[in-house]
């Protein structure tokens, strides 16, 4: 695996425009081999990050390592890196064969050699055949594909991706999601991929580094990061997930003055916020140990095809309206009858499922 | 990292590779700022220079004050900025209907009527000025004319004085007015128009309160740019104007 | 007459109360394009005086221009200031092409600070008048010995032809994709390379277009090769704007006809480009 593929270690990368902070001491280990996401809202400094790997940006001090190898003085075209962005940037005075075998001309391979790499890139990303058209007689799919199989076709051992899909249709970006996870795992480069589409980067990463501000916020497996945001921010970005304020005093957890449960203990007094995802939330009528109740009133209810996103305000005592969002999963077997507006509800959440972040 | 002196990793590395860059960008700029250093900021600065160096070599007014005071550089001053504003007047009456005309056209007709303003564009100036005083002399075609269906009976003085500057400078200037100014009409959203008519303005006062406000920007650039090209304009007038010797920039010549 | 209801605007104006605006514009439009045609049936006519409708037509002004002769005001003939004036559009392209090339691409990629600071500097030429460049020009090629010289001449008509370049080049480098040169440095090829083989052939056509409009730029100029032209070396617009102060020389007409040709064809050669870049 170490012949095709290298690790990339990054260390206090940092880049300043004038006083305002794009990276802010960055360091991550990404493994040989690994699908690594950059995922931050826009302006985050994630394509910064990216860019300061295929050295277009330079950063104001840091380090970067591809394998044993210090890459961050040298300039792009000597790294050796395959890369994709986000307009395709095709060239349009090319055929797609000559797009493709560009990089194998830069290399001075023959010609018979960049024929057949060329061939087995196209193949690779189902195009063969189109060789000879021209670039413009592509669909946006097509062009995605163009533009991949010229970044793998020199089998770079690490390949960078800037929002690739974001031109594409909902659908068809869906499809390209899982061919390029596959592409990945068969020609196992490691890869660091760009989105700000946070469904993109749990569909298809091995981990996720999720950047705001130019900071990094958490790293970890998209489970990980769903599951367990390590703070606010990533609370609100990932998921649809409703923040509820609490109070912690001497470990017990207070939501507008009851108590309630929670997975993991917090060992510090302070406000907290409690993240309640939308699936996990549901509608009862029966009090129960290992559930936490809220009652609120339903303000509205949206179908949204395979389920039914309630909007419910809270009972609570503070002047600022606490919002719960709740998914109800529609024609599933145990579906209770839906509250309409305006009615008085009961929501409940399991004790596991209840956890705070700061 | 908690306390440990945070160690700035290829600091030094990184800012000469950043240098490098930007004197690369830099120096492909560099010839031409030294053509234009050295071809219009130093002679012209040189000149601004001149204009304060009296008869005795040290700084003075002198040269300012004897302007002043000349009655010939008063005259010729007020003519050259006469005209100027004249023709700059007249350029506005006359471009902004045809810009306006031409930025209601659909896209392929507005070409070819942009193909009549590209032409005299790019026709030799002295092409142009020896035209109208082919047309306007004396014994010129428009004289002929006007003679012939007896419009008049005695051929009118058309070059050699005001009127065939006006007539030829305002020729020129003219698409120098009409660029910008159908640039910025062709940029006016026309849902805008609609907006308003949908609201209940008539044309002309939708017209008035909207499209011209909004055309003022185009029609700004068009004037400033013929106002100052007429300021420093000389072969036309050197012409057409000849004899009269009535343009300041002609005098500078002198 | 039911067209003159036809809605012509977007507010419902109907044909007949815009009628007053097409008349106008289309006098403008004759107005603007016919008076310089004048002087092509002059120029075949063979009077010395220059009268309308030509009474006999000949081709005596042509052979005037092409066979002879001296320019009246006694400097050289015009087939001499022909060459001079081939001569330096010729080595102004050269120099204003690849200087106006080279600033457009450090300016669309550089610090966009210094490129705001540097880009109204660089269209100077063409904003401050024609007539205080020329005199600069003069006395500063007097002190290098430059006047009268075809170096000085390509150096002033550089100068006013750079910027036109300058911003065809920028609008073409701004309209074009930088990613793609990116693409090409991050497989591999070094930004000179990236410029040659990815930017280069995107915007040749903006390149040639530039060129033809700075080749007709210097062979129109009059001003500065009033000033910075003489002796041996006049151009062509200088020695027709000598012989047109004092008389009308219909030899003028023929040289007007042949140069309204040159700038047509120009024209339409680079509206043939500029459709062809469009497509592509």
């Amino acid at each position: 695996m170490t012949d095709s593929s290298l690790n990339i270690s990054i260390k206090n990368v940092t880049k300043t425009y004038d006083k305002f902070y794009a990276l802010k001491d960055i360091s991550l280990e990404i493994s040989s081999g690994e699908f690594m996401t950059l995922l931050g809202p826009s302006g985050s400094g994630k394509t910064t990050l990216l860019m300061v790997l295929a050295g277009f940006t330079n950063p104001d001090y840091g380090s970067v390592k591809f394998g044993e190898d210090e890459v961050i003085l040298k300039p792009p075209h000597l790294r050796g890196i395959g890369m994709v962005f986000q307009n395709y940037a095709l060239f349009p005075h090319m055929s797609v064969e000559q797009n493709v075998g560009y990089p194998q001309k830069l290399r001075g391979v023959s010609v018979a050699d960049t024929n057949r790499s060329v061939q087995e890139a196209l193949e690779t990303v189902k195009l063969a055949g189109l060789g000879h058209r021209g670039v413009d007689e592509l669909s946006g799919g097509q062009k995605q594909r163009v533009a991949l199989a010229r970044a793998i076709v020199f089998k770079p051992k690490i390949l960078l991706m800037d929002e690739p899909l974001s031109a594409l249709d909902k659908k068809l970006r869906e499809e390209m999601q899982i061919e390029l996870r596959q592409l990945h795992d068969t020609l196992n480069m490691t890869t660091v991929y760009v989105t700000h589409d946070q469904k993109e980067a749990l569909t298809m990463s091995d981990r996720i580094t999720v950047i705001n501000d130019g900071e990094l916020m958490q790293l970890g497996t998209p489970n990980e990061i769903y599951e367990h945001p390590n703070n606010h921010f990533i609370a609100d970005f990932i998921g649809e997930s409703s923040l509820l304020p609490v109070s912690v005093k001497k470990g017990l957890v207070f939501f507008d003055g009851a108590e309630i449960k929670i997975s993991t203990p917090v060992k510090n007094d302070g406000d907290f916020i409690l993240v309640v995802r939308p699936e996990k939330a549901f509608i009862t009528s029966e009090n129960s140990d290992n559930v936490n109740i809220f009652a609120g009133i339903v303000l509205d209810s949206i179908f949204q095809g395979e389920s039914q996103l309630l909007v419910i305000k809270l009972n609570s005592m503070s002047k600022d309206e606490v919002i719960l969002r709740v998914r109800v999963p529609n024609g599933s077997v145990t579906q209770v009858a839906l509250p309409a507006v305006g009615q008085d509800v009961k929501i409940g959440l399991r004790v596991a499922d209840s956890y705070l972040v700061s | 990292m908690g306390g440990a002196i945070l160690e700035k990793l290829n600091e030094e590395g990184l800012q000469k590779v950043a240098f490098k860059e930007r004197l690369t960008l830099l120096g492909l700029t560099l010839p031409y700022l030294i053509f234009v250093a050295a071809l219009i900021i130093i002679p012209v600065g040189w000149l601004f220079y001149l204009s304060f160096i009296g008869r005795d070599g040290g700084f003075s007014f002198e040269n300012y004050e004897r302007m002043t005071k000349s009655r010939a550089y008063i005259r010729i001053f007020i003519t050259t900025f006469k005209i100027s504003i004249l023709t700059t007047l007249i350029c506005a009456i006359i471009g902004y209907p045809l810009a306006y005309f031409m930025s209601q056209l659909s896209r392929r007709w507005a070409s070819i009527c942009m193909i009549g303003v590209l032409i005299p564009f790019w026709t030799s100036l002295l092409v142009r000025t020896y035209a109208w005083l082919v047309l306007l002399q004396k014994k010129g075609l428009i004289n002929n004319i006007a003679l012939d269906i007896g419009l008049i009976s005695e051929p009118i003085k058309f070059v050699h004085n005001t009127t065939g500057t006006l007539i030829g400078m305002v020729h020129i200037m003219l698409p120098f007015l009409i660029l910008p100014l159908y640039a910025n009409m062709r940029s006016i959203d026309k849902d805008c128009l609609k907006a308003a008519s949908s609201l209940g303005a008539t044309p002309t006062r939708a017209f008035w309160t909207v499209f011209f406000p909004l055309s003022l920007p185009g029609l700004t650039a068009g004037l400033l740019i013929v106002f100052v090209l007429c300021l420093g304009f000389y072969v036309t007038p050197a012409i057409l104007g000849g004899g009269a010797r009535n343009h300041g920039s002609d005098e500078n010549f002198q | 007459m039911g067209f003159l209801n036809k809605n012509v605007s977007e507010t419902q104006i109907r044909l007949k109360d815009r009628l007053w605006l097409y008349i106008f514009s289309y006098i403008a439009l004759f107005l603007l394009i016919v008076p310089s045609m004048v002087v092509i049936p002059m120029s075949f006519s063979a009077s010395q005086y220059l009268e309308f409708p030509p009474k006999e037509w000949s081709l005596r002004w042509y052979e005037n221009y092409f066979f002879s002769w001296k320019v009246e005001n006694g400097f050289n003939d015009w087939m001499q200031a022909t060459w001079t004036s081939v001569k330096v559009a010729v080595l102004t392209i050269i120099v204003a092409v690849p200087v106006g090339t080279m600033a457009a691409y450090g300016l669309v990629n550089g610090n966009s600070r210094i490129s705001k600071m540097l880009f109204p500097i660089f269209i100077s030429p063409m904003m401050v008048p024609s007539i205080l460049v020329a005199i600069g020009l003069f006395y500063f090629f007097v002190q290098l010995k430059l006047v009268g010289s075809v170096l000085g001449l390509v150096l002033g008509h550089s100068l006013v032809a750079m910027p036109l370049v300058l911003i065809i080049v920028f609008s073409a480098l701004k309209n074009y994709d930088m990613n793609q040169e990116k693409v090409a440095r991050s497989l591999g090829a070094t930004r000179f390379r990236a410029f040659r083989e990815i930017t280069l052939p995107q915007i040749k056509f903006s390149i040639v277009s530039s060129a033809l409009i700075a080749f007709l730029t210097s062979f129109d100029e009059v001003i500065i090769s009033l000033f910075v032209a003489g002796g041996d070396n006049s151009t062509i617009t200088r020695s027709m704007f000598l012989a047109l102060r004092d008389q009308i020389d219909p030899t003028i007409a023929a040289i007007s006809t042949i140069l309204i040709i040159i700038s047509s064809g120009l024209l339409i050669i680079m509206q043939i480009i500029g459709t062809k870049e469009n497509k592509s």
